[in-house]
């Protein structure tokens, strides 16, 4: 058996050697752009199709031309849904496959641990998912939302269109659900809102058995005061608990849920039934009316030839953050970080739903933000949205230690500036 | 619009918008339908809707409940309003102004009327006054129902009149607590003290915030309400109401753990075969599961149209499916390995990881959507605040019936007395003419076949995807090594205690640290019994 084992294993490494050689071993004139998204393991089924995307922006770009005159070569690993292995692979494509960007990372964790890593080889990283803030850093832009560009507006909508008085803050027990919860507890205190009106509630990871929270949800929303759910419960978790909620007989009209972490590629994989009328909050929706949008949608289809999938936030921010990165580079004519990094602020590129996304000092970017609700169908119809764009903001203003913390990295050449001490802390991690 | 007002009421409310009092006296019904399907905002909706309440139109009624339930949609060439309902794989297609139904079975040529939940609110709220005068006992009782939260003189007066002519006693209970809702707040004092009594009955939610409120200080301390008598007889009826829902939300927690036990039973049924019999560490029993639950899956893609009889078909299919697997995961892997436990550990887990990866392969890395059928949505409801889900009420009896069947297979069938045999000696078994390997294999096939079958039902609780094996594997192990190895009764004995047990902490220390609670229990547990509940007596228990 242990010789068996040992085969399998070797066989196992000479074919991850062999798809690293076939992929590197490419024409050496080439700009050469990393994917770093898990294939495997927890996350690959929200990662996967992030890869996909790099990979169609990259052959699009090619078919134009490239970029500086040479053609784009991605260059794909696989960190397994193991947050050391992004850190490792991040030196691995930065050392030795010597990747000129990286796009990559979908968990806060994963991104905090390539952080340290990519600080110090000095590369670029474009994330693409919407996080929890509080973090600004010289070698990574963040095309997804800020929590003022998602969790805010939601909050403000609930507040001001459904009038809402009592509020669940439900999220999976991690750091984005955590901090953003609270972001929102002061937000909502700062409104006005009583402690005993507000509920907090953390679960595990792939929490499965939702009887007793959403009979506690239930009794605190028969009090007499609308209540609403503001949940930011990770992914695997979101079925079970929809299902209880229908059994149970909440209907989206008692007690709305708005859903930071469900998107259309998480719809796609469920019995849709008990999530009709729920609501999400995005800066994208499949179902946005435009011709960049329609054109997205075609050329996604195009490429993964299914006209089924779905399209979704985090991959329209992919999308942006990747033509920002092309025009940043044709900018300063040079694939250089320092350079590029320069260049990428104040970069503008149109958003599929309505307006423009700039990229700010602070290396976010504005966006629209739109409030939509579930539909049989899987995708969303928007009820409401923001007016213009939102800047997105890196030092939440509504915790005591990020108040007076700003980042710009033109004027202060700092992501983390105290406005009191007047000190900047290169601290990111 | 949240608050709930007649149609009448909403014309006056609404008069000084001159151009919309124009519209009622000029629109005919028509018309006034086939509005709802205009190009227009969420504001001019509204407006449509109450406009169309106003109408004395017995169409009024289905419209307005195919809006709240979302089900009511336009021909995108002749803007003619219609309700479709899906019926199987497709559409049954009415209009809703001729009541005729249409040769359409595809929705796109539909498109929805433009909606939202404040809007299908109101229409509910419409409906619920429409809905006292229905025939239809259940339709009645839920208007009567909706129409508590919010009682105004309208609805008073009309559940008033309706207190003398309700035949069905449980709905005239309803009406007479919808009555002393408006009569609580009255000016005499004997009327409001027996609107309290009958009000002290109810475990409708809305009553006890309507009682409550009657002992509230403003803010400069004084009681809102003046009247001493009447807040110590609502302080009173609050309190009895109190006291049932303390009762009702114990009772709710029992049900709560025996059915999170119910599941813990079925994930580790099969893992107390596999283990428990056979003492093998199966580290694959959750992937079995998944492939179980990707069983369920693809029957259900053959037979779209069938998603109730898709699982019962799933059912046994799922057994055989998993069990085909258990029996080569054997045969080539696990008998080299009889005996030594930790390799076989290892294998089993590099297994898991083969399987997921191949169902991420053939599959695709996202989740499968798997229907609940009908049946098994929604829930039996006892009261306002007692009800218990269908789809855990079926996996109750589900997981019972299936340890039953496997104690059966055990004590009564010959490859239950061949395999008990195996496990308690090998040799002399052997001896005895038992074609051991076999009975290994079948054995191992059956522990496998239920898992499969957990699978299936795991699908209507959960995610079907690749890591669905992953998120049960922990639980199933602590269920068999609390319970005992090698003892059905300790599995099950173990599996409901745990689901009390954890179901009795989460409410006061949430559901992170009670799960953290339930396995520091369980590692003491171990400590002072290192063999479970109910450990092996006997010879066999030395080996």
């Amino acid at each position: 058996m242990r010789s068996w084992i040992k085969k399998f294993t070797q066989a196992t490494v000479a074919g991850v050697v062999l798809f690293g050689v076939t992929v590197s071993a490419q024409a050496a004139d080439t700009i050469k752009v990393g994917v770093l998204h898990s294939l495997s393991g927890t996350m690959a089924i929200s990662e996967t199709t992030l890869k996909d995307t790099v990979l169609m922006m990259i052959d699009e770009q090619n078919k134009k031309g490239g970029v500086l005159g040479k053609k784009l070569e991605a260059v794909v690993v696989d960190p397994a849904s193991n947050w050391p292995l992004f850190a490792e692979k991040t030196r691995e494509l930065i050392s030795q496959k010597k990747v000129d960007v990286i796009f990559g990372c979908w968990t806060s964790v994963s991104r905090k641990s390539v952080l340290p890593v990519i600080e110090e080889l000095n590369g670029l990283l474009f994330y693409p998912v919407q996080y929890e803030g509080e973090e600004s850093s010289k070698n990574v832009f963040y095309t997804g939302a800020a929590p003022n560009q998602q969790a805010i507006p939601a909050v403000d909508y609930l507040m001001k269109e459904v009038g809402v008085k009592r509020w669940v803050l439900a999220g999976t027990d991690y750091v984005y659900p955590r901090t953003t919860n609270k972001i929102l507890e002061a937000y909502l205190k700062a409104k006005g809102v009583k402690a005993e009106d507000i509920m907090i509630n953390y679960t595990p990871f792939g929490h499965a058995d939702w009887q007793s929270i959403v009979s506690d949800i239930k009794k605190f929303g028969s009090a007499g005061k609308k209540t609403a759910v503001v949940s930011t419960i990770n992914g695997d978790a979101n079925v079970p608990f929809y299902k209880e909620l229908g059994n149970q007989g909440i209907s989206a009209e008692d007690i709305p849920v708005v859903a930071f972490s469900v998107g259309e590629e998480e719809l796609s994989g469920i019995d849709t039934k008990p999530l009709v009328g729920h609501l999400a909050a995005w800066n994208y929706f499949m179902s946005a009316e435009g011709k960049e949008n329609e054109a997205f949608i075609k050329s996604w289809h195009k490429f993964i030839k299914d006209k089924k999938r779905v399209t979704n936030d985090p991959m329209e921010a992919t999308a942006i953050g990747f033509k920002m990165w092309v025009k940043a580079v044709t900018k300063a004519k040079s694939t250089d970080t320092d350079k590029v990094e320069q260049a990428m602020i104040g970069i503008k590129v149109p958003n599929m739903t309505g307006g423009i996304a700039e990229m700010l000092p602070n290396h976010h970017l504005t966006k629209p933000v739109l409030i939509g609700e579930i539909q049989e169908d899987g995708q969303f119809e928007t009820v409401w949205q923001t007016d213009g764009t939102v800047p997105g903001d890196a030092w939440s203003d509504f915790l005591p230690g990020s108040k007076d913390v700003v980042s710009d990295w033109v004027k202060l050449k700092c992501g983390n500036y105290n406005t009191k001490t007047k000190k900047c802390s290169g601290q990111n991690f | 619009m949240a608050a709930f007002t007649a149609p009448a009421v909403e014309q006056s409310q609404l008069s000084d918008n001159t151009q919309f009092s124009d519209d009622t006296d000029t629109l005919s019904f028509e018309q006034a339908v086939a509005l709802l399907a205009e190009k227009v905002n969420f504001k001019q909706q509204e407006e449509n809707l109450i406009r169309l309440s106003g109408y004395e139109d017995e169409r009024v009624y289905n419209i307005l409940y195919s809006f709240s339930k979302n089900t009511l949609f336009y021909v995108k060439e002749t803007k003619e309003l219609v309700s479709a309902v899906n019926v199987g794989d497709s559409y049954k297609v009415t209009s809703v102004l001729a009541g005729e139904v249409l040769d359409i079975t595809s929705k796109s040529s539909l498109k929805k009327v433009k909606s939202k939940n404040s809007l299908r609110r109101l229409a509910g709220e419409y409906l619920a006054v429409l809905g006292l005068k229905s025939k239809n006992v259940s339709i009645r009782k839920k208007a009567v129902y909706d129409v508590i939260k919010n009682v105004d003189e309208d609805a008073y007066l009309t559940l008033s009149k309706l207190v003398k002519t309700e035949p069905e006693a449980d709905i005239l209970e309803l009406i007479q607590v919808g009555v002393a809702m408006w009569e609580v707040d009255s000016d005499i004092q004997q009327t409001r003290l027996e609107a309290i009594e009958t009000l002290s009955e109810s475990l409708i939610p809305d009553v006890r915030v309507k009682l409550a409120a009657f002992n509230k200080k403003t803010e400069s301390g004084e009681y809102v309400e003046t009247d001493k008598r009447i807040r110590t007889a609502a302080a009173r009826a609050v309190g009895k109401i109190d006291e049932r829902i303390g009762f009702f939300s114990f009772l709710d927690n029992v049900v709560f753990g025996l059915s999170l036990g119910s599941v813990l039973l079925l994930i580790a049924i099969g893992l107390a075969i596999t283990f428990g019999v056979m003492g093998v560490i199966n580290m694959a029993h959750g992937e079995l599961m998944m492939i179980g639950a990707y069983t369920a899956f693809v029957v259900q893609q053959v037979l779209p149209s069938h998603i109730g009889l898709s699982v019962f078909v799933a059912i046994p299919l799922a057994f055989l499916v998993s069990a085909m697997f258990g029996i080569a995961i054997e045969r080539f892997v696990i008998r080299y390995m009889y005996g030594r436990p930790l390799e076989t550990l290892l294998a089993t887990f590099g297994i898991s990881l083969i399987l997921q990866q191949m169902v991420r392969v053939i599959f695709g890395p996202t989740n499968q959507a798997v229907e609940t059928p009908p049946f098994m949505s929604g829930s039996l409801e006892f009261n306002p605040i007692f009800a218990i889900t269908y789809n855990r009420l079926y996996i109750f009896i589900f997981s019972i019936a299936v340890l039953l069947a496997l104690i059966y297979i055990l004590k009564r069938t010959r490859l239950g007395l061949q395999v008990r045999a195996v496990s308690q000696n090998r040799q002399i078994a052997k001896a005895m003419g038992v074609r051991s390997e076999w009975v290994d294999a079948l054995t191992f096939g059956l522990g496998a076949g239920i898992a499969g079958i957990a699978g299936v039902a795991l699908s209507q609780l959960t995610n079907v995807g690749p890591n669905l094996g992953q998120a049960y594997i922990i639980d199933s192990f602590m269920v068999v090594v609390f319970g005992g190895v090698g003892n059905l009764w300790g599995t099950f004995v173990a599996a409901m205690s745990l689901g009390v047990i954890s179901k009795f902490m989460e409410p006061w220390a949430g559901a992170v640290l009670a799960k953290i609670l339930v396995l520091v229990f369980i590692i003491l547990f171990i400590q002072k019994r290192p063999r479970g509940l109910f450990p092996q007596k006997g010879r066999a228990a030395e080996n």
